[in-house]
């Protein structure tokens, strides 16, 4: 860890709260994408079934 | 035009039109801004200009819901959009209606709540000009955010979501001639400024607010 | 073969998969290395110290607030102009990856004005412009929400996105002429992307910068594909249900 000085404080929550947000919005949008194909996997079974 | 000018016209002055809703509501939070900030006159004073400006545009803002509510309730939203008058002429009669019934009314009534906030004498002119060049955009800004959420149940909050940030530049030049005005300094700048958003926006949200009834309705 | 068979969803798709890979490794290698070299192995500023290391975060998120925001304009014209669904549905995956990124470099901003203005916030006028961007975005993410039918949701936030547009080009103005009496000059130094900045800290802001913008890109295409699944789906069930 480089020497931040007196605003070690100021630093670290920038970077901490900067990749909690980007984690976050990376991890919601795969969940996301994840239930999307899983729904449409199950409608278009389902439309098969039905011919 | 002016049958429908005087239809809308004659629909807000009815009991339930919620003429004065618009009046009371600034007149509320006049009232409680000295609540919030303490009583002092020289604060009062000092911030009487912007408050002011805020409650009218608040004001405006909370009765917007209404302007095109009841005619999308009862049809007559849907008859609009297919007469021959072209929709964008309807929607600015739709707006001037507004702030005849809405804007205008906080206009005249802002002296009077002036005041109460303890407004400098030199101030009174220049907050009554400021409104009455900056109300009428705030009257079509809103239309088009009342066009947007038209069917929306329970869309009030999105409403305001949607048009606070669109005010944002009027309230900006408004406030702060009403400021200068009371400050007994040069007016000319956010007044000209002000004076054309208004313009522009007269011009242009009709066409926006068009757009929008023409697809959400369909 | 143009551009525009794209807007065909499954030729989208294809394409999507074929090139989010390398945009996914790309994109993290980028930011990865942007920001531990700017982190580990750059000096601090002579003004501001250790502070200096949120340019690494606030510029490149800044820029990619706007960009997102320029992308959606671009997106929701060709919506109304052409009608493609896929552009219409990448101008609604954009929003959320634009508001995190306003949210990033509103917050990286406001911590690094910290040690100049003594407060957690300022109505500095790129900081507030930023706020006021913010808000757009929740109005248009919000109003996608609102509408149930999706073409009817594609048309009115498209036309929000382009009023939206005009407003927030105004405010910009708006809001230097309000709040430049008050703090002259003492706006966040380093405009985005500006060669101002001393070459020991530009380059790892450059990659830095170009990874954020990779990393925008494999988000959207991601997530207008998964706009483009749920519609299909929801298209499949609407006509099934009708089948009865």
């Amino acid at each position: 860890m480089p020497d931040l000085g007196k605003y070690a404080v100021e630093v670290l929550s920038a970077y901490a709260a900067s990749l909690v947000l980007l984690a976050a919005l990376i991890l919601l949008t795969l969940r996301r994408g994840r239930a999307a194909r899983a729904a449409l996997k199950q409608v278009e079974a389902e439309a098969k079934k039905d011919g | 035009m002016i049958a429908l000018l005087l239809r809308d016209l004659r629909l807000a002055f009815r009991a339930g039109g919620g003429f004065g809703l618009g009046l009371a509501f600034f007149l509320i939070v006049v009232t409680l801004v000295p609540f919030s900030v303490g009583p002092s006159p020289a604060l009062l004073s000092s911030i009487a200009p912007g408050v002011l400006w805020l409650g009218a545009l608040l004001a405006c803002l909370l009765s917007l819901d209404r302007l095109l509510a009841l005619d999308y309730e009862d049809g007559t939203l849907d008859l609009l959009v297919t007469a021959p008058l072209p929709l964008e002429a309807a929607v600015t009669v739709k707006a001037l209606a507004y702030w005849l019934t809405t804007g205008l009314p906080l206009v005249l009534a802002s002296p009077v709540l002036g005041v109460l906030l303890n407004l400098p004498p030199q101030g009174y002119g220049w907050l009554v000009v400021s409104l009455a060049v900056g109300t009428p955009a705030l009257s079509v800004i809103g239309t088009f955010g009342a066009a947007l959420t038209v069917g929306i149940k329970r869309g009030g909050l999105l409403l305001s979501l949607l048009v606070l940030p669109l005010y944002v530049p009027t309230l900006i030049f408004g406030a702060e001639a009403a400021r200068r005005g009371a400050g007994g300094m040069e007016v000319a700048t956010p007044l000209l400024m002000l004076g054309g958003i208004t313009m522009a926006t007269i011009a242009l949200m009709p066409f926006a607010s068009a757009a929008v009834l023409r697809r959400g309705l369909r | 073969m143009s551009i525009w068979s794209y807007a065909n969803p499954v030729k989208f798709l294809a394409l999507s998969a074929k090139v989010q890979p390398v945009l996914w490794v790309a994109a993290g290698g980028c930011v990865v290395v942007g920001l531990l070299w700017g982190f580990f192995g750059t000096p601090d500023d002579f003004r501001q110290g250790s502070t200096v290391k949120i340019i690494y975060l606030h510029v490149p998120s800044a820029l990619m607030a706007i960009n997102a925001w320029f992308m959606m304009l671009v997106t929701s014209l060709i919506w109304l102009i052409r009608r493609h669904h896929v552009s219409a549905l990448a101008a609604k995956a954009a929003a959320p990856v634009g508001v995190v990124m306003t949210l990033i470099a509103l917050v990286t901003g406001a911590i690094w004005g910290q040690p100049m203005w003594g407060t957690w916030w300022a109505w500095d006028p790129r900081l507030t412009s930023f706020l006021i961007l913010f808000l757009f975005y929740l109005g248009y993410i919000a109003l996608w929400e609102a509408i149930e039918d999706p073409d009817t949701a594609a048309d009115l936030t498209s036309i929000l996105c382009l009023v939206g547009s005009v407003f927030a080009v105004l405010s910009r103005y708006a809001v230097q002429f309000w709040n430049q009496g008050l703090h002259q000059g003492t706006s966040i130094p380093v405009a985005t992307g500006e060669r101002s900045v001393a070459d020991v800290f530009w380059y790892p802001l450059l990659i830095s910068m170009i990874g954020f913008g990779l990393l925008f890109l494999a988000l959207v295409l991601y997530r207008t594909g998964t706009e483009i699944r749920l519609r299909r789906a929801q298209a499949l069930r609407v006509r099934m249900e009708r089948e009865f």
